[in-house]
């Protein structure tokens, strides 16, 4: 049975400028140990997925469910959902600077999530901050605790910032770019504490960001969002040696050092959709390569590629086009070949009218 | 109007004191710098200033760029990366040391002795949001350069950047947008054709990629390594992403609090580090790769950067240094070419890594470290450490 089971979330707010359709029928489960990564550009909607989960979205208009724990967090009262923040279910945020309060010592604000949700004395919860900060490694927690976060390195305070999530033993840990902030010695630090806690407690964790590199070394299974959708969700190995979406696949060419980079990178052209105006059809498909007249019409549900493997994909190629080598890229240019019709040349004539444009650069 | 002086072949003065005395003359020097020291003063005090410290940002780098390669510099936060970009295109005047552009020391030239060198060396910056005036139109940004030095007027100067803009992949007939109107990517573009617009032989890139989405990373990277073949460009390229520079530089440098630990081909530096920072830095980055990423053995460093206001004694490594002995906190060891090393492959180590020899993190465990560790910590006082 999974921990967390998202069924067809829905996250949309309503601006002045239009209804910003920050996510769109995302489905995924997280089970229990596990750690799932979800990966995505900025504007993929891979934090108001984190964030509507916890009820921390106000003003936004959600519907679908998340089951966790045989209750579904989406449709709980404030107060209900409230147990569970910070209790079950910890979050830690990208910059610990602003997500501390900086008029309250740190102590303090760890002692106040404990007691929080336990009876606990002050005394009691103090002492116990001094010995979750130790846990996560900080030099002479008697005195840090004292400390207000400004007196404390980046790495320090992402520190604190996992001891105040970890006070209670949740079930689920949702890290939100956990490290994007931090040098790569600190990010390395941080992520062995953060595996070794997960081993200690056996929680599961949601890992949010943009760095592929961070997946391919901490996740279990990795969601792959783009445009508020999933667009793959598969075991780390199959989105790393043969992922199916071409966004995917995308992805990886134009990361050096990548498993499918070899010289040149080759680069997604245009950028990112606006979530208010998001393209017909498959919205990656103005973006995508191997574009057939149906990405442009028709939404691709998201479809076992192969069954019983937990490897899925919203995308119009065939089950067997998976892969990151020239052969595979091949294999999926002959199929798409005889399926772009007009759409497609529309599409491309629109790609070089904006000649010199972000889009036509490769 | 300030007539500028001719631009011709500036003579070349005396020869640069070389790094390594023994090296083989490498094909052409275009930048070297010498010594190179920034310190910033910490003052206090409200009428009469007094200086109470420094923040010793760049402290006695020494390093050479040949025309034509991309020399990466890399380094975490507060390593001086950044002073050291604006050392070289002079936005920061130099405490000490000495900047020599092709042949000529530029590092004591008046404003208007160095602005014929300004139009030869150019900076592309990392925030492509903050880096832009946003009042003002992109064809003036891009053609600003062009006027400050006199290049090009009126219609000559709008074509000149149209021209440009085609270079960088920007749609000419966005000429008369606003910096707003365009995306990160598309930015980055504008400040690129910015800094191409004199046509410079050095352009020094600090961080110019890191503020950008995955996919359009790609985008800029080739688009640089393009012009740099187009026409004949020298980089600097300062970044704290190691597989980024990997992939862009021909040699790479790595700085630690304000000093060149290691310098070397790309290869051989991320193929057989000499520097125990250089291995911890390599071994902490991820790579997307899950193979390598997993099987790797990681070098977890104890702790952070210490300040730059009052760094370590000795090698400034050595509060971190997984292979610190009592000489690491006493002498600090030269940049030198190490046994067994090729020529260009500098360290600065007095026990360099030795090929094949794993390194274990000063910090092997996340519990229970914490007290005995605290006593080599800077930040932290002698007490309580037991």
């Amino acid at each position: 049975m999974s921990l967390l089971s998202v069924r067809d979330l829905t996250v949309s707010f309503p601006t002045s400028d239009g209804v910003v359709r920050a996510v769109r029928g995302l489905s995924f489960d997280v089970e229990p140990g596990q750690t799932l990564g979800i990966v995505g550009e900025t504007g993929s909607g891979k934090s108001v997925t984190a964030l509507s989960l916890l009820g921390l979205n106000p003003g936004a208009d959600i519907s679908g469910s998340a089951v966790f724990e045989e209750t579904d967090l989406l449709t709980m009262g404030q107060d209900a959902i409230r147990r569970v923040r910070g209790a079950k279910i910890a979050m830690i945020f990208q910059d610990p600077l602003s997500s501390l309060h900086p008029y309250y010592r740190v102590g303090w604000q760890i002692s106040e999530a404990i007691r929080a949700h336990t009876r606990m004395s002050r005394d009691q919860a103090m002492r116990q901050a001094v010995e979750l900060l130790r846990l996560v490694s900080i030099p002479q927690p008697e005195r840090r605790v004292q400390a207000f976060p400004h007196e404390l390195s980046g790495g320090m305070r992402q520190r604190a910032m996992i001891a105040m999530a970890l006070a209670l033993r949740p079930k689920l840990l949702i890290a939100d770019e956990p490290t994007t902030a931090l040098d790569a010695t600190v990010q390395a630090q941080l992520m062995e504490l953060l595996g070794g806690m997960q081993r200690e407690l056996g929680m599961a964790m949601i890992v949010i960001t943009h760095d592929l590199g961070l997946v391919a070394t901490v996740a279990d299974r990795v969601l792959v969002m783009y445009a508020g959708r999933g667009a793959e969700n598969a075991d780390y190995r199959t989105i790393f040696r043969s992922p199916h979406h071409p966004y995917t696949r995308g992805l990886l060419a134009s990361i050096p050092g990548a498993a499918g980079s070899g010289g040149r990178l080759i680069p997604i052209v245009g950028q990112p959709p606006s979530l208010i105006r998001i393209p017909s059809g498959c919205a990656f498909h103005p973006r995508c390569p191997f574009a057939m007249d149906v990405c442009v019409r028709e939404q691709p549900p998201s479809a076992p590629v192969r069954d019983g493997e937990g490897h899925w994909s919203a995308c119009w190629l065939p089950p067997e086009a998976v892969g990151i080598s020239p052969s595979a890229d091949a294999d999926r240019e002959r199929y798409v070949k005889n399926r772009q019709g007009p759409a497609v040349s529309r599409l491309r004539d629109a790609r070089s009218s904006r000649s010199g444009g972000d889009v036509v650069y490769t | 109007m300030s007539s500028t002086p001719d631009l011709g072949q500036p003579p070349l003065p005396e020869r640069i004191d070389q790094v390594q005395p023994d090296r083989p003359r490498p094909s052409e020097t275009l930048l070297s710098i010498e010594n190179v020291v920034k310190h910033f003063p910490i003052k206090r005090g409200i009428f009469f200033k007094r200086q109470i410290g420094s923040v010793q940002a760049v402290e006695g780098v020494s390093l050479e760029v040949r025309r034509g390669e991309t020399l990466g510099v890399v380094g975490e936060t507060g390593c001086g990366k950044s002073t050291l970009a604006r050392c070289i295109t002079r936005l920061h005047p130099l405490t000490s040391g000495r900047v020599v552009f092709d042949g000529v020391d530029v590092s004591r030239l008046s404003p208007r002795q160095m602005r014929p060198y300004r139009r030869r060396m150019q900076m592309i910056f990392q925030d492509p949001y903050g880096s832009l005036n946003p009042r003002r139109r992109v064809g003036s940004i891009i053609g600003d350069p062009l006027a400050i030095h006199g290049v090009a007027e009126g219609p000559e100067r709008k074509r000149r950047v149209q021209e440009l803009m085609e270079i960088v992949g920007l749609n000419p007939e966005h000429y008369n947008r606003f910096p707003s109107e365009f995306s990160g990517g598309q930015r980055q573009r504008i400040g690129v054709a910015r800094a191409l617009a004199l046509r410079p032989s050095l352009v020094v890139c600090d961080e110019p990629v890191s503020a950008l989405d995955v996919s359009v990373q790609a985008q800029i990277i080739n688009l640089l390594e393009d012009l740099q073949g187009e026409f004949g460009l020298t980089y600097v390229f300062i970044a704290h992403d190691l597989a980024v520079v990997e992939h862009v530089s021909d040699r790479v440098a790595v700085m630690y609090l304000g000093k060149v630990v290691e310098l070397a081909d790309t290869a051989e530096l991320f193929g057989s580090p000499r520097h125990p920072y250089t291995a911890a830095l390599l071994s902490a980055s991820m790579v997307a790769d899950p193979e390598r990423a997993r099987s790797s053995h990681r070098v977890v460093l104890y702790g952070d950067v210490p300040s730059p206001i009052n760094p370590p004694s000795g090698c400034r490594f050595h509060t971190r240094c997984p292979k610190a002995q009592p000489i690491c906190s006493v002498e600090e060891p030269p940049l030198e070419v190490k046994p067994g090393d090729p020529q260009g492959h500098v360290a600065a180590c007095h026990f360099p890594v030795q090929p094949g020899e794993t390194l274990v993190g000063a910090n092997p465990t996340f519990r229970g470290a914490a007290a005995g560790l605290a006593a080599t910590s800077p930040a932290a006082g002698g007490e309580g450490a037991g």
